[in-house]
């Protein structure tokens, strides 16, 4: 479903290398980890599957069922079926969550050729998604993620990507400053999601996350590199280790 | 009027000074009228104001003034629908007023043009300064318009809704109301149409002590149409007046508001949103007196330009030796959508008391990209992603109207200029 070649990466701004000849493949079905230590590049990758404008790719390719994704911006790319939950969700005063949440769910149709939602078939989808996640509707009356706490900003992300249904889910960082509670909630979420059609790449740094939402294969990614692959007892070993074994091992 | 030697006349000037010659015996007035009617066009005559002129600095009427059609006898104006539903209607149409609604409940409503002929209007066609020269041009040309008074203690249930249409030509209207002590109503000042016509119109509103007044001007003139309006009020004691103005078209604008603070306890509030497009100039300039101790004020004004369109808006607060304890606040914010687009502000404080809180901001935004990439990596293609910001740099000005049909119809407004502009 998602296939990275040799992917080079660069900040636009100040011409920076991020990702530095990145290889990484996930299949339809599969529920791949990736960890690494601060700075490595993580999130950089996420926000490039996602289109963002900020960095440009400079060599390589990033295949999606198959077809370069690379040209279409961030917009297509959702349409397509490509979802970020983002590691620090932004504040956007003015813009109320609902009314947010309606447009995007419209929109995503209305690239797929989907007749609009009418707006109780949209409240009943959301009440149902807002419920399963132990989300107060309240919350969706206010601007969009603002005064929202880390938590509740991270159970809002799960809640879009319920209510989107995307094909490739990226999660940055959804575990952290999510209490145990919470996390046992958003892992289900993310759990209820698993499907053979969908790929899901979880961007964490503990074991403790992928307790809940066990993946199929495990990732290191280290100064913009897939360093090492394994399954889930990679992650393991990283717990009790750390990452300097590997690192060394890499270099 | 000055002494110095008149510069040549410029062709607006010339077409300005010959239309007056032209409609003169078909204006109406008495004697006292026509005597404010000649003295308004020697002002005229003595030059539109330049960027010399310290309230007309940015908008330099003599040069942005090009040209100036002639009165159109056969321009057809019509109605239109009432910005929100239910609204009790009276249009001008092409500077005449329409027949007179049914009889509205505390409401007399008389043609201006009737009060013109019998001279009992003559007291209030007055300049408000020498660099007056939209309520110069006005007293000049004006033929008509509605004098509306709302009778006291009466609280209107449906809006006022007060239109001003053009189809081409001249229009030169008044809008004088006056609201007794106590009463309550929501006004909507239409100012639209469909023709390269040279608008002004000039509303006037003493508001009672304790009167409450919404009072919400809607500019949506052609992009070919030059627009030259005033909105003076003077506020009664403890009374409420707030002023909410949509500018969304025009070629060449200036919106001036002046208003008296003149009784104690009196609150005004100025929100205004401009919509600036295309090689539109528009201007919106305020001067406001707190004229006694505790009165209060405040001003916002959001802007959004884009194209090659330019924006001023001029707030000058002026605050009385004697008047204690006045709060005025004034922020003027810009979102700017394109690289050509430009707004000018100029708050300007003459604070003769020391008792008081007076305070101004002014900033200039683009759209936060990172922002627009958190809706787009949602779905939402970039330009409704950007009318979903735009509306959200608004909102906090529009949804302070409170009352849902009122925000939802200015939302529609601003749903289709961005439609088309954005
Ligand atoms: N837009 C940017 N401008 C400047 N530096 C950037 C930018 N984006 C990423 N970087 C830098 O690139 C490196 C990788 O950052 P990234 O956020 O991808 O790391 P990460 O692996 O997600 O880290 P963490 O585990 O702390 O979330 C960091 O050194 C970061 O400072
Ligand atoms: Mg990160």
């Amino acid at each position: 479903m998602l296939e990275i070649k040799n992917l080079h990466a660069r900040i636009v701004e100040d011409g920076t290398e991020i990702i530095r000849g990145l290889n990484l493949t996930v299949k339809a079905g599969e529920v791949a980890a990736i960890m690494g230590p601060n700075g490595s590049g993580k999130s950089t990758l996420s926000y490039i599957l996602a289109g963002r404008e900020d960095y440009e790719v400079t060599e390589g390719d990033i295949l999606y069922n198959g077809e370069s994704i690379l040209e279409m911006d961030p917009a297509e790319r959702a349409a397509a079926g490509i979802f970020l939950a983002f590691q620090y969700p932004m504040e956007i005063p003015g813009v109320a969550t609902m009314e947010f949440l309606k447009v995007a769910m419209n929109a995503q149709r209305k690239a797929r050729d989907e007749e609009p939602l009418k707006i109780p078939e949209l409240l009943k989808r959301v009440k149902e998604a807002a419920g399963s996640l132990n989300m107060d509707m309240a919350m969706l009356k206010r601007p969009l993620n603002v005064g929202f706490s880390g938590g509740e900003k991270k159970r809002a992300e799960i809640l879009q990507m319920k209510l989107l249904e995307p094909k490739l889910c990226v999660l940055d960082e959804t575990d952290s400053g999510l209490d145990i509670d919470a996390l046992k909630i958003v892992a289900d979420g993310v759990n209820a999601l698993r499907s053979p059609d969908r790929a899901i790449v979880v961007i964490t740094h503990y074991q403790r996350l992928l307790e809940y939402i066990v993946p199929d294969s495990v990732h290191v990614l280290y100064r913009g590199q897939v360093i090492k692959s394994g399954d889930k007892s990679l992650a393991v070993e990283l717990e009790e280790n750390g990452y300097a074994g590997i690192i060394e091992e890499a270099a | 009027m000055n002494l110095q030697i008149t510069p040549q006349r410029t062709l607006a000037e010339t077409a300005i000074i010959d239309a007056f010659g032209e409609r003169l015996s078909a204006l109406p007035g008495d004697g006292a009228v026509m005597v404010k009617r000649d003295n308004a066009i020697e002002a005229v005559k003595a030059g539109l104001p330049t960027k010399r002129v310290e309230s007309w600095h940015y908008t330099d009427l003599r040069r942005l003034l090009t040209s100036v059609p002639p009165h159109d006898e056969t321009a057809n104006a019509k109605a239109v629908a009432p910005l929100i539903e239910g609204s009790t209607v009276l249009s001008v149409l092409n500077g005449v007023a329409s027949e007179k609604p049914a009889a509205i409940d505390g409401v007399t409503v008389q043609p201006l043009a009737e009060k013109l002929a019998d001279g009992s209007f003559a007291p209030a066609l007055e300049t408000y300064g020498s660099d007056d020269a939209i309520g110069a041009l006005n007293i000049a040309f004006v033929g008509d318009g509605f004098f509306v008074d709302i009778a006291e203690g009466s609280e209107l249930e449906a809006p006022l809704e007060l239109q001003n249409v053009q189809a081409g030509g001249q229009t030169h209207v008044r809008l004088p109301v006056r609201v007794g002590n106590g009463a309550k109503a929501t006004i909507v000042e239409r100012q639209t149409g469909s023709g390269a016509a040279l608008a002004s119109s000039v509303s006037q509103l003493l508001l009672g002590d304790d009167a409450e007044i919404l009072w919400i001007i809607v500019q949506d003139q052609p992009e070919t149409a030059t627009h030259f309006a005033q909105f003076k009020a003077e506020l009664g004691k403890n009374s409420k007046l707030t002023l909410f103005i949509m500018n969304a078209g025009g070629k060449l604008v200036r919106q001036e508001v002046v208003v008296d603070a003149k009784g104690e306890g009196a609150d005004f509030k100025l929100r205004g949103v401009n919509l600036l497009a295309g090689d539109s100039h528009t201007d919106v300039t305020m001067v406001l007196d707190h004229s006694v101790p505790h009165t209060t004020s405040t001003e916002v004004i959001r802007n959004v330009v884009t194209g090659r369109a330019k924006g001023v808006f001029q707030g000058r607060i002026n605050v009385a030796q004697y008047a204690q304890k006045t709060d005025a606040k004034m922020a003027c914010n810009t979102l700017l959508l394109s690289d050509d687009g430009e707004f000018s502000t100029k708050p300007e404080l003459e604070i003769f008391a020391d008792d008081v809180q007076c305070g101004h901001g002014a900033t200039v935004t683009e759209i936060d990209h990172n922002h627009l990439f958190y809706l787009m990596a949602r779905g939402i293609d970039e330009k409704t992603a950007r009318g979903l910001l735009v509306k959200a740099f608004l909102a906090e000005v529009i949804e302070e109207l409170e009352d849902e049909p009122t925000v939802e119809a200015l939302e529609a407004l601003l749903d289709g200029w961005f439609a088309t502009h954005g």
